[in-house]
């Protein structure tokens, strides 16, 4: 965190799914870290919660899904936090609980699983693709994180509505990268492996939960891997096209930026 | 001209008129305005995003049904949420054209105002009607969801269909600091960005909260623009000092960033970064310090808008320039169609870093630069220059 936590003012963050799992364990990580954070979420009274725990942070209840609540969200996490220097698109659907054969899946269940996991985190990431190219332009850098798994490379059966999504919210994410690093906004996809959350839970009842990887663990591993990807000392650019930014070392490993 | 009646930021067949220097026309394609900026140019744009800041509400001791549209705070911090100019209308929507709307009930400071989920006070009262200053009874972040959760964007009745907020946020919004949206901005998109670095051209921000541009009150709409807080980044100074040691050029999108760099340029010393507020109002007597061109949405005569057009341009070009917009069926409004405006060449300003390239020099004639160190006479005598290519006008 030594480059995210030169930045000053500090480091502006947004999380989505910011209520549970892994989007929780980022708030905390990052509160603790003295970032200035928002974080969303769909329920208001968690969102509440959630938002006294982090004194200072910002709590925006909303629903990625939700093309309606998009700029709405957008506006808060700008409003609040002045800018943004780092988006986090954490909140995931898991499709139809308990998994099912894809043959068994309805059109509306994909459909819903690709509205959370891939148009979601399209739509938010445009809406504040401002913010984070303002703070890429101001020198501090800009990184979009979105949170794929090994089932988006691995076709696990039983994973169709899930998988199909974060397979291509990984790829999206792959396009973002190459279309605005120029920028100086990066966009990396980060696997946190099986962690015990409640979206594991869903998906595997019967896991045994010592055998997962705690949220705390796998969000220090993420902040870890977004320190590796800042664009950091790119010159500010002003005109002159030779001027390219240095290519970013991609981790590999648990934890991988793929 | 005729209004543009379609939230469409970018229509394919959108227009614009370039005015240069010498005051030559050219009637182009906007898909084409990369073509006027030169390497080593640098394009500046508002940054701000749009509030929804038609508020639909009730006036507690009437009970009567008003509609507030925020017009203004005194700075951009999110947490300065205390206290908006405002322009308020009795009940009615948009559809009815603001000059035919119903006047709001008598108003008087501690007035209650039921705004959806908010509360707010009448903090003060002017002497127009339709004027005033509410304050939010709640914290700043209950302000922000409050008006996000319950707020419209602005709009006037040639564009029937509500707004969405996506309609009015540029492709570059960040702060949501604009009261409506600063529109020239429209023709932004990310391809135009990056045609734009491949030319050499460089793009910084502002960030300036955009002010109501009608109020429908004559009275009121007289004292537009009002005071309009903003903030200047670092790398857009430098990115300024930077064009003008080179002798390129700076070029404002949008007269929401012409009035805040201007301003920030009237101030004592070299252009700072940071918060301030413009108060000024730019016109045909305005000394352009800074931006040597604008792109700008098609104005008419006699509005705020209009009148800083004049500070670019004199009044017979840009009678010219009106009466060609009339005949090719320009767009005006805030998805109009644009013109690009070169500060005429008489207009120069005793910089020590001077600019004259013009667009004529654009379209093919070799870039003719007054040496700094001449007198402002002799640049103002310098030989007219005029493009080989034919002109629309």
């Amino acid at each position: 965190m030594n480059t995210l936590l030169t930045l000053h003012p500090p480091l502006r963050v947004a999380i989505t799914g910011g209520t549970s799992g892994l989007g929780l364990a980022l708030v905390e990580a990052l509160h603790a870290r003295g970032a200035a954070v928002a974080f969303v979420a769909r329920n208001g009274a968690t969102v509440a919660d959630v938002a006294r725990r982090f004194p200072g942070s910002h709590g925006i209840v909303g629903d990625v899904a939700r093309k309606d609540d998009t700029h709405r969200i957008a506006l808060q996490v700008n409003a609040h936090l002045g800018g943004l220097d780092l988006l986090v698109n954490n909140a995931s659907s898991l499709g139809p609980v308990p998994l099912r054969p894809l043959a068994d899946t309805a059109c509306e269940d994909l459909e819903a699983a690709l509205a959370t996991n891939l148009i979601g985190p399209f739509r938010l990431t445009k809406a504040l693709l401002g913010a984070l190219a303002a703070s890429a332009r101001d020198g501090r850098g800009a990184v979009v994180v979105n949170i794929g798994s090994d089932a988006a490379v691995t076709p696990y059966a039983g994973w169709g509505a899930y998988g199909a999504s974060k397979a291509a919210l990984s790829h999206l994410g792959r396009i973002w990268d190459e279309e605005l690093r120029v920028h100086g906004v990066r966009t990396i996809v980060v696997d946190p492996g099986d962690m015990d959350t409640p979206l594991h839970a869903l998906a595997v009842p019967d896991a045994d939960p010592s055998t997962l990887k705690r949220p705390r663990d796998a969000a220090l591993e993420l902040i870890a891997a977004i320190e590796a990807a800042w664009p950091t000392r790119f010159g500010l650019w002003r005109g002159h096209p030779d001027t390219d930014l240095p290519a970013v070392e991609r981790a590999v490993g648990n934890g991988a930026v793929t | 001209m005729k209004a543009a009646t379609k939230p469409v930021q970018r229509p394919v067949d959108a227009r614009l008129l370039a005015i240069d220097a010498d005051g030559e026309l050219r009637d182009l394609p906007r898909a084409r305005l990369a073509e006027l900026f030169e390497p080593g140019d640098v394009l500046i744009a508002n940054d701000a995003a749009t509030l929804p800041a038609s508020l639909a509400g009730v006036h507690e001791p009437s009970a009567a049904p008003i509609e507030v549209r925020l017009a203004g705070r005194p700075s951009l911090d999110a947490t300065d949420v205390d206290r908006f100019t405002a322009i308020v209308f009795g009940g009615g929507d948009h559809r009815t054209p603001t000059e035919h709307r119903a006047d709001p009930p008598p108003m008087r400071p501690g007035d209650g105002l039921r705004i959806g989920p908010l509360t707010a006070t009448v903090r003060r009262t002017f002497a127009q009607r339709r004027h005033i200053e509410v304050g939010f009874n709640v914290p700043p972040d209950a302000v922000w969801s409050g008006i996000a959760a319950h707020g419209r964007p602005i709009q006037y009745a040639h564009i029937v269909e509500p707004l969405a907020l996506w309609d009015v946020w540029t492709a570059v919004a960040a702060r949501p600091v604009a009261f409506e949206p600063p529109s020239a901005g429209f023709v932004l998109d990310w391809a135009l960005l990056d045609a734009l670095r491949r030319r050499g051209v460089g793009f910084q921000t502002l960030t300036h909260a955009a002010g109501l541009s009608s109020t429908g009150d004559p009275a009121l709409d007289a004292l537009l623009p009002f005071d309009e807080a903003y903030e200047l980044p670092a790398a857009t100074v430098a990115a300024i000092a930077a064009a003008h040691a080179d002798r390129h050029r700076v070029v404002a999108l949008g007269t929401t960033v012409a009035r805040a760099l201007e301003h920030a340029a009237s101030r004592p010393g070299p252009l700072r970064a940071g918060p301030a507020l413009a108060t000024q109002r730019l016109g045909p007597d305005s000394l352009l310090r800074v931006v040597d061109a604008i792109v700008s949405g098609t104005h008419e005569a006699g509005t705020s808008h209009y009148e800083l057009l004049r500070a670019f341009a004199d009044d017979a070009v840009l009678a010219r320039a009106d009466r060609l917009l009339e005949q090719r069926g320009y767009r005006t409004h805030e998805f109009g169609d644009s013109v690009w405006i070169e500060r005429a060449a008489d207009r120069l300003q005793p910089r020590s870093n001077l600019n004259t390239a013009t667009l004529a020099s654009r379209f093919g004639q070799r870039r003719t630069t007054a040496p700094f160190w001449m007198p402002n006479e002799s640049r103002m005598r310098k030989p007219s220059r005029r493009a080989s290519t034919s002109k629309s006008a």
